[in-house]
């Protein structure tokens, strides 16, 4: 398994002196799929634009290859007057990618996330799931070798969010990309990853570690089993101890 | 073979249309009670009836030709004037999103031209350019291009942080980003203000043919300038509401044409249905 990104002691202070993450170190392998959860404001959406060169580090060392990393935001950002096809084609068309190479690529994505048959609507018209759905086509028709979501179900509703965690792992086991997810919810946390990294509040360092044991496939039901609500458990005790003394 | 527009539509149609036809009604009703009833017969001359107007006004072939063609010349100095403006003063905007000093070097001047009122300038242009075409469609311009660089600038800077984003994630800048992100984006705004430019524009123009009379051009500004010093009332009210029909025609046109271009995705449109 190789590193497919690495963190080295990195650290971001903004110009205006607010020290966003302190220190921080970790690696996603190929073949990982790692969460990062951590309290609001700590720093989370900081590492991926990092990553992603949206915003420098001051301290430490990056390692990734930026032309084979995939980025989906909080918010689909789709954009409202393309048509799902026409999203999807997005950032092949920013890549040159020649026109009818471009419609085939994305109708194969569109397929992939389920969306067949929508090619021609709006997103005005799609519903959140949907919405993010399109997103994730968008990325994926790029064949990142590192995708990285910054809590993008964290808007939609239960049952819509738990299908589309299947979905997304179901397309981490066939798309063969390694993983870096960030959320609010300790539930999607440990039924997504292969590894969760918990964050400290500001300035964010990584505090705590787990490994989770479950293989993939993974079903549904395995949220109501022992092990996973045990696991469930440790992460959520170190979240709050990251949180700081104030929330006793 | 068109099919029969369906009953909703039409009782859509007619509730959309109802209530300013009744209001119309109504001013034609305070009219002809003001002009028939109010005035005695030797006032009458301040407000004929609608029916005179309409006969002196449109149906005498004479009067008719003679507003038509300064329709006609309105419309051409109006149409050179909101073009020029609607090009100028979307690079404008364009050049004050794309650069911070060119906005705040130039904004306080564009500022200047909008708080300037018109009547103020016009008789300068006239010492500078004479009665000329191109002083009538300056006057345009000054008058219209306030709304167009304002209203695409706000849409420019309106755009979602996310996009952004997304472009930037791929280096994607310059004019690939203005033609594929910002344009687009902006477009609700920068017709908003296409709009507001398009009245004002007929007002621009119609105020420079009123004080440059000298000119080979016979526009609606013009004509309403003679009928007043000739007391020709009815005449004056037919111009005056060829004027507003000018006006309200380019508001009609750009409103259609941006909801053609937006109705598809644009969302904070009034949904229908
Ligand atoms: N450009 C910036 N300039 C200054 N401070 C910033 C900037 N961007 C973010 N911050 C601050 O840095 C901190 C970390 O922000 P970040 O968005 O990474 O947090 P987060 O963990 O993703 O929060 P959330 O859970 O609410 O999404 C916050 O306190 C935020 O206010
Ligand atoms: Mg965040």
């Amino acid at each position: 398994m190789s590193t497919a990104l690495s963190f080295n002691d990195v650290g971001v202070i903004f110009p205006d002196g607010t020290e966003a993450i302190r220190g921080v170190t970790f690696d996603v392998a190929t073949g990982e799929f790692v969460t990062v959860v951590g309290p609001s404001g700590c720093g989370k959406s900081t590492l991926l634009k990092v990553a992603s060169n949206l915003v420098a580090h001051t301290s430490g060392q990056v390692e990734v290859d930026r032309a084979s990393l995939g980025y989906t935001f909080q918010d689909a950002t789709l954009l409202p007057w393309r048509t799902v096809q026409r999203n999807v084609e997005l950032l092949l068309e920013f890549h040159g990618v020649s026109k009818t190479e471009r419609a085939a690529i994305a109708q194969e994505h569109i397929e992939l996330v389920g969306l067949t048959g929508f090619e021609n609507h709006y997103p005005k018209r799609l519903s959140g799931g949907m919405k993010m759905r399109v997103s994730l086509a968008r990325s994926l028709a790029m064949k990142p070798q590192v995708f990285m979501f910054d809590e993008p179900f964290g808007a939609l509703d239960e049952i819509t969010r738990e299908r589309l965690n299947s979905e997304l792992l179901d397309l981490f086991s066939t798309e063969g990309f390694a993983g870096l997810f960030i959320t609010h919810s300790i539930q999607e946390a440990v039924f997504m990853s292969t590894r969760i990294l918990v964050m400290s509040a500001r300035p964010g360092k990584i505090v705590a570690e787990f490994k989770v044991p479950f293989e993939y496939p993974r079903r549904d039901e395995l949220r109501y089993e022992p092990d996973f609500a045990r696991l469930a458990g440790e992460v959520s005790e170190a979240l709050r101890a990251s949180s700081g003394e104030a929330g006793h | 073979m068109s099919a029969p527009p369906e009953p909703s539509s039409v009782r859509r149609l007619l509730g959309l249309a109802g209530p300013p036809f009744a209001v119309a009604m109504g001013v034609i009703g305070i009219w002809y009670f003001v002009s028939e009833v109010a005035l005695s017969d030797g006032q009458s001359f301040l407000l004929p009836p609608p029916h005179a107007v309409f006969q002196s006004g449109v149906l005498d072939g004479q009067h008719l030709t003679e507003l038509l063609e300064g329709l006609r010349a309105t419309l051409i100095v109006t149409l050179v004037g909101l073009t020029i403006s609607i090009i100028l003063g979307m690079s404008v905007a364009i050049l004050m999103y794309q650069f911070g000093w060119f906005e705040s070097t130039f904004f306080p001047y564009a500022i200047v031209i909008q708080a300037t009122p018109i009547i103020a300038i016009v008789p300068l242009i006239g010492v500078w350019m004479g009665f000329s075409f191109n002083a009538r469609v300056l006057v345009v311009i000054i008058i219209s291009i306030f709304p167009i660089i304002t209203n695409t600038l706000f849409g420019l800077k309106s755009i979602d942080r996310n996009f952004i984003n997304l472009f930037e994630l791929h280096s994607v800048k310059g004019p690939t980003r203005l033609t594929k992100l910002s344009l687009p984006a902006a477009l609700p705004s920068i017709f908003t203000g296409f709009r507001i430019s398009a009245g004002l524009a007929v007002v621009g123009a119609i105020v420079g043919e009123f004080f440059f009379k000298g000119g080979e051009e016979k526009g609606l500004g013009r004509l309403i300038s003679r009928y007043q010093l000739q007391l020709q009332t009815e005449q004056l009210i037919a111009a005056i509401v060829i004027a507003s029909m000018l006006g309200v025609a380019l508001f009609l046109i750009v409103g259609f044409a941006s909801d053609r271009l937006t109705r598809s995705w644009h969302t904070s449109r009034r949904e229908t249905g």
